[in-house]
């Protein structure tokens, strides 16, 4: 488990039941059968190698020059052809935990109210509650359970997508939401094939947030503001906020929202729908 | 962060190079972190050391090398040097900047026996 964050493989699920990740071979399955490279019999390799005479040990150096989220990226390469195919608008939801992106989430659906077909994918350490959440609007939901990890990868989403064609609930020429495990850390280094990542940073949150995550504001192509009624109550500094930003992001499109009074939640929506036109007519980048 | 899952990938990449060329042992990894990349370099080396336990690369010695950031800024039209993300252009001191360069993970190359 990683020592900063507690990221990690091993248990992660899609609605429960276990992910499917090819095993990692380990050395006594991948060791070539007896006798083909081994310089003096069987052996086990003693700290200084002793039993190895020194012109048989044949070090080779290979070049590799190979991204290290090369298979990552292969694979949001491969969903995002395949949302493209189905002509989706696809929006990978990042923020810290307790910005209330399960909220904004829900208040998105109802007020979307249908406009066209839409499906969810919940990213949480543990528990199933977001899906139910959304399931309690009436909109598919997948729920991910990443264990110990610490945030989505494009495998994880394949599942989902695969699950939810499974049930006939992928959608067509609409949207899909994956909401990713609240952390505004690592989910930034992982494509999904999303179109954009779309950051959360609530009012309820420091303003100085994009200087001290920039690698998250960076990664975005939209900042939602979020909860603004609190406005009259906190020190939040909303030029601040998005000055900062654009620090990181230059020319980062911001959308300021509140999902308690509804203000914002009108260009939020008409955002949202340009995307899918974009995407239905196959004009996404 | 993420190190450890960044260094199990890095691992898979390692080993199935290795397998393909027959290997019995690895005995370096070369690595190359950007200065802008989202990985902190001394603890992806620890995850390594840690990851390589059971595998073709146990005990292998693992480099880690930093490549400089560069970034375009638009507004000197011209190509910067870039510490971090998040600072400010040092010709201008604005930050119309888009990152060119420093922001890559890779496994370099490997040492096999």
């Amino acid at each position: 488990m990683c020592v900063t964050c507690g990221c990690g493989g091993g248990d992660a699920s899609i609605d429960g039941h276990d992910l499917r990740y090819a095993p990692r071979q380990r050395k006594d399955a991948a060791a070539p059968k007896a006798g083909t490279f081994r310089p003096m019999g069987g052996h086990s390799h003693a700290p200084l190698d002793a039993n190895h005479a020194p012109e048989m040990t044949a070090e080779r150096v290979l070049r590799i020059e190979q991204d290290i989220l090369s298979g990552n990226d292969a694979q949001a390469a491969a969903n995002r052809a395949q949302f493209a195919a189905r002509g989706l608008f696809v929006l990978n939801f990042v923020s810290s935990p307790g910005s209330g992106k399960t909220t904004l989430l829900v208040d998105t659906i109802q007020r979307w109210a249908a406009r066209t077909p839409l499906a969810v994918i919940e990213g949480d350490q543990q528990t199933a509650n977001d899906a139910e959440r959304i399931r309690a609007t009436g909109a598919p939901a997948v729920q991910i359970n990443t264990g110990k990890g610490c945030h989505l990868d494009a495998h994880m989403v394949a599942q989902a997508a695969e699950q939810l064609a499974t049930q006939a609930q992928m959608p067509q020429n609409g949207l899909l939401l994956i909401e990713n495990v609240g952390n505004l850390v690592c989910p930034a280094a992982f494509d999904l094939g999303e179109a954009h990542k779309v950051v959360i940073l609530s009012v309820t949150e420091g303003e100085d947030k994009p200087l001290k995550y920039p690698d998250m504001f960076r990664a975005a192509d939209l900042l939602l503001i979020s909860k603004i009624d609190l406005l009259p109550h906190l020190d939040f500094d909303v030029a601040a906020a998005i000055r900062y930003a654009r620090q990181v992001r230059p020319d980062l499109p911001v959308i300021q929202l509140s999902s308690k009074t509804g203000a914002g939640c009108a260009a939020w929506q008409a955002w949202l729908e340009s995307g899918v036109q974009r995407a239905s007519s196959g004009m996404l980048p | 962060m993420h190190e450890l899952t960044l260094a199990e990938r890095a691992l898979g990449i390692v080993e199935k190079t290795a397998r393909e060329a027959g290997a019995q042992r690895v005995t370096r990894i070369r690595l190359s972190i950007g200065a802008l990349a989202h990985v902190d370099p001394d603890t992806m080396q620890y995850c390594c050391e840690v990851v390589s336990r059971d595998s073709l690369a146990e005990g292998a010695q693992i480099e880690v090398t930093r490549a400089p950031g560069l970034a375009w800024c638009s507004t000197c039209q011209a190509e910067v040097a870039l510490a971090q993300v998040g600072e400010p252009c040092p010709a201008c001191g604005g930050y119309q900047l888009k990152i060119t360069d420093g922001d890559q993970m890779q496994v370099v190359d490997i040492s096999i026996e």
